[in-house]
């Protein structure tokens, strides 16, 4: 396939698909679950691929996701809340101490600076460790951000472990599309310029890279801080989604949840990571939904079915991807048109030569 | 004088709650010696053992069901090596502590629908719950228990290691996992004599936790078992004494910090000590040192 029809392709596939949500967005009830899962699976798709820029592209072990996407929350939360709100969200510390309010691209792009900055500060330290102490060491900073954040002392700013709320959202569902995209093309095209495969290098074996005349510490803070820059965007988009914000949700378990869906998808494939996300929102908050409720097919009463049991099949799936079949949805490989064409050529071949010999 | 009773107390909190780490912590460090692999769902069989006293006691009385809560999570957590790090041997580090991950998610995720998400209350046990006086002293005799018991046994685990053929086994392996195994030595008991050891030490800690703390949760296994971890490295991974020292600093340490009023910052503490660990001594305080092999 030539480079200029694929680039026509895929823009057309994107505008399509836009063009999709927009109609869905139109045509559907404004509390329809499709809509719901769109939402959130772009917004978790982001997250998912910030954390597979590390984990799977760069072989940076790091737990601390959580971390960067509460600073990215509460930078939003706290510096596009009204001024005439302020009082009633800052009720116990009597309005705060920030009386401004920044508009909402202003606002996204500083949670993405300033979860990058800390980021950057974090890996200072911590990039120098190997393998497993990494993991622990990011974990032991995102609970540190965490315990800080809900603070008292820091109340008249991040409102102690209260709720923020009364912050501007988004009502339509192209609006986290389209931010999300944009940070996944430019995550794509950092990891397909040659600092990508100094990442890549790293990955694979750290004292070879060393020895090529990569510079470890150098690339190792970068994939860091643009992890977590676009991590801290990710969770500015999940408060708007989530219309309120509390330090208490941003847990290790968290995480952990958003690495299982980089697991499933497969580490170190981007559109992996994507279809995971919205495969996984999908199964939570749509598919598997009855497995909550209580079903009576004739009088029978199926068993187990009760509040919870969709969790509990859930990680049992997680298991089984995690031990039985550990390339995950897409393995390193990536989603392309070429690909698809390839395929189709293949297995349309004989078609396809007799129509070139007709011509 | 009122002060100086309420300092005392708290430090002797901070020992029982340090030597409850240091159970768990045994644990984390054993499992890291032998398999390098930071079992992120040792946290979570400590929480189960809670959940097994509380179901074991309700039908039955207590001198079967202390000794039965004991052997269920024991065979849970070599059921847990069996099933999900046991496959992935040759694989990866990564992928290995990922299904450390997942099965800590399961297991609270299970607990969470078995119980439905309510608190469980802790049964009350006879005797170390009782409160005593000493001077003007008030608290319980689990504090008083715990510190002992946790160095007794400790003395027993080491006197294990050292003395015994297991033991010796035990060592050899987490020297050289491969060599180890040409010269006879049959892996896979030595690794689930670890997890033994391991569960069975933490639910022992779960009793003495939560005789004090009364209510079990599903996620309850999380911060306790993060701080035992931190304490393993910083008394050097792998380390059994290492990780008994760093755990009883941990506790006191914590329960000063509470005692002071900054509540908030005494799980911060924690990490923080755990980052200047890592910066300043990676190997901790009685690790061994390790160089890279290309």
């Amino acid at each position: 396939m030539k480079t200029k029809t694929k680039t026509i392709l895929s823009a057309v596939l994107i505008l399509l698909l836009l063009a999709a949500v927009w109609l869905a967005d139109q045509l559907l009830p404004a509390s329809s679950i499709v809509l719901t899962v769109l939402r959130k699976g772009a917004i978790y798709s982001l997250i998912a691929v910030s954390l597979n820029l590390l984990n799977g592209f760069t072989g940076l072990f790091s737990l601390g996701h959580a971390g960067f996407m509460l600073i990215g929350a509460y930078t939003y939360a706290i510096l596009t809340i009204p001024v005439e709100m302020r009082d009633s969200v800052y009720m116990y510390y009597d309005g705060g101490i920030i009386n401004f309010a920044l508009p909402v691209p202003v606002a996204l792009l500083l949670s993405g600076v300033l979860a990058g900055l800390f980021g950057f500060l974090i890996g200072l330290p911590v990039l120098r460790l190997k393998s497993d102490y990494l993991a622990i060491a990011t974990l032991g900073f995102a609970e540190i951000i965490r315990a800080l954040v809900q603070f008292d002392g820091f109340g008249p700013v991040t409102n102690g472990s209260n709720v923020l709320r009364s912050f501007p959202v988004f009502h339509s569902t192209l609006f986290p599309f389209v931010v999300s995209g944009l940070c996944i093309a430019i995550i794509c095209l950092l990891i397909n310029s040659s600092y990508g495969r100094a990442f890549k290098a790293i990955r694979d074996d750290e004292v070879a890279a060393e020895a090529m005349g990569i510079n470890l510490f150098k690339h190792k803070e970068m994939a860091l801080v643009t992890s977590a820059f676009f991590a801290g965007i990710g969770g500015a988009l999940l408060v708007m989604f989530q219309m309120m914000v509390q330090a208490r949700a941003f847990t290790s378990a968290m995480t952990y949840e958003i690495l299982l869906i980089v697991v499933i998808g497969g580490i170190g494939s981007v559109t992996g990571s994507i279809i995971a996300s919205f495969l996984f929102i999908a199964c939570s908050e749509w598919w598997l939904r009855f497995l909550d409720s209580t079903m009576v097919i004739n009088g029978f009463t199926v068993p187990f079915l009760r509040p919870g049991f969709r969790m509990v099949v859930f990680s049992v799936v997680i298991m089984f991807v995690v031990l039985f079949y550990r390339q995950g949805i897409m393995g390193s490989r990536e989603f392309s048109l070429e690909r698809i064409y390839q395929f189709c050529r293949r297995r349309f071949g004989k078609a396809g030569k007799e129509a070139e010999n007709h011509e | 004088m009122d002060n100086l009773t309420y300092y005392i107390q708290q430090l002797l909190t901070g020992v029982t709650v340090g030597g409850q780490y240091a159970l768990i912590a045994i644990g984390y460090t054993m499992v890291y010696g032998i398999l390098r692999l930071i079992n992120f769902a040792h946290g979570d069989i400590f929480m189960a053992a809670g959940f097994f006293m509380v179901y074991a006691s309700a039908t039955l009385p207590l001198y079967i069901s202390l000794p039965l809560t004991l052997l269920l999570t024991v065979i849970l957590g070599v059921a847990v090596e069996r099933i999900a790090y046991k496959p992935l041997r040759q694989a990866p580090r990564m992928s290995i502590m990922i299904s450390a991950i997942g099965v800590s998610y399961l297991l609270q995720n299970f607990a969470t629908y078995y119980t439905g998400g309510l608190p469980r209350p802790y049964p009350k046990l006879p005797f170390i719950g009782d409160i005593i006086q000493i001077g003007s002293v008030t608290t319980s005799w689990v504090t008083i228990i715990t510190p002992l018991l946790t160095l007794a046994l400790v003395a027993g685990l080491v006197a294990l290691i050292k003395y015994t053929k297991m033991g010796m086994a035990m060592r050899a392996v987490s020297r050289d996992f491969e060599t180890a195994q040409l010269m006879g030595i049959k892996i896979n008991n030595v690794i689930s004599m670890t997890f033994v050891i391991g569960s069975f030490l933490a639910a022992v800690a779960s009793v003495l936790f939560f005789s004090k703390y009364t209510t079990v949760t599903p996620t309850i296994g999380a911060m306790p078992g993060l701080k035992a971890f931190v304490a393993a490295v910083f008394g050097g991974i792998g380390s059994v004494p290492g990780a008994v020292v760093g755990a009883f600093v941990i506790g006191i340490c914590e329960n000063i910090i509470k005692a002071m009023g900054y509540t908030t910052f005494s799980d911060a503490f924690t990490f923080v000590l755990l980052i200047l660990v890592l910066i300043f001594k990676p190997t901790g305080l009685f690790g061994e040192k390790t160089t890279e092999k290309v």
